[in-house]
């Protein structure tokens, strides 16, 4: 249990360094700010449009399957460490797990889901 | 030490969940809700749920709040109108599910229910990560093989959402926008603008 | 003297056999300050080797302007960017444009409580040790996701945005392609991975795993010939356009951060961690920095050395190879360790 205290410590350790180094760079540093300054970059020339775009739904596809191919990772990890007491009858049971989720990969990859548009 | 933490873990958590609700920027109100995770997570671990504690990180905070992130900020759903009855009736659900939340609040304080095991016991030998492993693939072996066909269920679901049914063209990689043509425009000057290579913008 | 010196170390371990709660506090304290500091200096010498490598691999000398062969170049970097001007793009989110670096580099640091870099020499040895590594990294996409946003820029939105899909795409091989070294350790804890490799490093019996976790290392840290995010010639500076001063001094040093503190991870998964021949225990943590110098060289040889992959052969690398043979290595590594391991 107190194994984890270091952890603690560190990311508050962190966090003050990270704090401080922002906090300090606040006061030292010169400002000499104007309006063309303050404008959003667009490489010289003036803004066109605003920044706020829509974006393809293939992204939002992106970030949801990660999440299911996450969790299926994270019942990867228990069943890996206790894989040596668990026999047959495990590695069976993950092979099925793995399985189904290779049903839904493939339709991915048959669906083109995932097919980013290549320039040709 | 540990009840300390405790103490400190549930403030952040209340805290930020609080924060969640009552900010005004949906971005800021999703970051919030990515600290309450991590407090939580850190709750976890004190109840020597260590493996829990860092899939908690690891799942909602790093992969379902990125999901979220991308949707309020990317998919920029246009903002609907509210009428007056639409507003009413969210305030009189808020006042409902604020009162029996106090109600809960206050029945908690009053021990009339189960408060659960108060002890933590030592861990099993070899951790947490372990001994759910052993669990997990035994005891409970239904519940995972079904776990399988549920996010299988999601997989499908939410390819048919964004694909549509019908085979359409892929969409194009979004490019950075041309502003180039504005820069050697005069007043004055018609132009018709260009087509933009590579299949168009975002 | 020598009186003295004995009799105080002698009144230390009484005190310490008293109260071993606040000592290993202390002693984590410590640790900690060490490695923050050496972590900073090493990792500002990185840029310096960086910068010196790519220089001879471009035929040319690398700074040596600045103190012999340029060593103090990193010292004059960081002064110029805590003094130069700072400009916060008008309508950004000032809030989240301030949190991003700080995010960036958080993550990287607090991996490396769990590294063991000697036999005993480490800040802690979680039992979830690995997958305090990558709860870290599904952290650090938020660096890149709130600064591309917070930006209102539209280069740094799209930057962070491909940048992030990137990131999640990948997280998902490097996660499983440690699998293969879970099975053959028994454990999560990275000091039993490590005593696990004491006669064969891991790299041995999962080469494809070690292959696989380095590409995906390349694609995590927002490396070439991933770095089409931050690609200088088309998206200015993708999600950190916006960003001067220290803000992009953080989110530069928690870049090269991220690369020590993956390839020290890969070392203790893959390369035998401090095991090594010759040296005795007390030294043995130079047979791991040196794995570490290696690993770290690669990163920087294959960045002046390969060009950059298009943003849809990068996703369909990640989807549609790694994962699938992640998955079959993983299938393959369990087949074998049951086959072979006795009943």
């Amino acid at each position: 249990m107190r194994e984890y205290l270091p952890v603690l410590m560190f990311i508050i350790v962190g966090i003050g360094f990270a704090g401080v180094t922002l906090g300090v760079s606040q006061f030292i540093v010169p400002r000499r700010s104007s309006a063309k300054k303050m404008a959003p970059y667009e490489c010289g020339v003036e803004p066109v449009g605003t920044a706020r775009q829509r974006v393809e739904i293939k992204f939002y596809l992106v970030a949801v399957l990660f999440i299911l191919f996450d969790i299926e990772a994270v019942f990867l990890y228990p069943w890996a460490v206790a894989f040596r007491r668990l026999g047959l009858y495990g590695l069976i049971e993950m092979v099925l797990f793995v399985a189904v989720l290779l049903v839904g990969y493939l339709y991915l990859l048959q669906k083109k889901a995932l097919d980013w548009n290549s320039p040709s | 030490m540990i009840p300390a933490l405790f103490i400190g873990f549930s403030l952040l958590l209340l805290v930020s969940g609080l924060m969640v609700v009552l900010h005004k920027s949906p971005v800021t109100s999703a970051m919030f809700l990515v600290v309450a995770f991590c407090a939580l997570a850190g709750i976890y671990i004190l109840l020597h749920a260590e493996f829990i504690g860092m899939v908690q990180v690891i799942v909602y905070a790093g992969a379902i709040m990125v999901l979220f992130l991308f949707v309020i900020m990317y998919l920029n759903l246009g903002h609907d109108p509210e009428h007056g009855a639409t507003i009413l009736l969210r305030r009189l659900i808020g006042w409902i599910a604020g009162a029996l939340v106090v109600l809960q609040g206050a029945m908690l304080f009053a021990g009339r229910w189960a408060l659960g095991p108060t002890s933590t016991e030592a861990p099993p030998l070899g951790g947490n990560t372990q001994a759910l492993g052993q669990l997990l693939y035994s005891r409970f072996l239904f519940p995972f093989e079904i776990t399988s066909l549920v996010l299988l269920v999601a997989m499908v679901g939410a390819i048919v959402i964004s694909k549509g049914r019908s085979t359409r063209t892929p969409d194009p990689i979004p490019h950075a926008p041309h502003a180039g043509l504005q820069a050697v425009l005069r007043p004055g000057d018609t132009v018709t603008p260009p087509t933009p290579p590579g299949g168009g913008e975002a | 003297m020598k009186r003295l010196l004995a009799d105080a170390l002698q009144k230390y371990h009484v005190w310490a056999a008293e109260h071993p709660d606040p000592t290993f506090a202390i002693w984590a304290f410590i640790k900690i300050f060490i490695i923050l500091n050496v972590t900073l200096v090493v990792v500002s010498y990185l840029v310096w080797a960086e910068r010196k490598i790519c220089g001879r691999m471009q035929g040319r000398f690398g700074p040596n302007r600045v103190g012999w062969f340029g060593l103090l170049q990193p010292w004059a970097d960081v002064v110029k960017l805590f003094f130069k001007e700072e400009f916060v793009p008008g309508s950004a989110n000032k809030v989240l444009y301030s949190i991003a670096p700080a995010l960036a580099i958080v993550p990287a640091l607090i991996s490396f409580s769990i590294v063991p870099f000697g036999p005993g020499l480490h800040v802690t040895d979680l039992n979830v040790g690995l997958l305090l590594f990558l709860a870290m990294s599904s952290i650090g996409v938020y660096a890149v996701t709130l600064g591309g946003w917070a930006s209102n820029n539209k280069y740094a939105l799209i930057g962070g945005l491909r940048s992030s899909a990137q990131m999640i795409s990948y997280e998902l091989a490097m996660g499983i392609s440690t699998i293969g070294v879970l099975l053959l350790a028994g454990s999560l804890s990275m000091v039993d991975i490590v005593k696990a490799q004491e006669h064969t490093w891991f790299v041995a019996f999962q080469p494809v795993a070690f292959l696989m976790f380095m590409i995906t290392a390349f694609a995590e840290t927002n490396r070439t010939p991933f770095d089409l995010p931050e690609a200088e010639s088309e998206l200015v500076a993708g999600f950190h356009t916006e960003y001067s001063s220290m803000k992009f001094g953080l989110f530069f040093l928690g870049e090269y951060s991220n690369v020590i503190t993956i390839c020290s991870i890969a070392v203790t998964l893959f390369l035998g961690g401090w095991n090594g021949p010759w040296l005795p225990q007390s030294l043995k943590f130079l047979w791991f920095f040196a794995k570490l110098a290696v690993l770290v060289f690669v990163f920087v040889w294959a960045r002046w050395t390969l060009p950059r992959f298009r943003y849809d052969q990068l996703m369909d690398l990640g989807w549609k190879v790694l994962l699938p043979v992640s998955i079959a290595n993983v299938m393959l590594t369990a087949v074998v360790v049951y086959m072979r391991v006795p009943r």
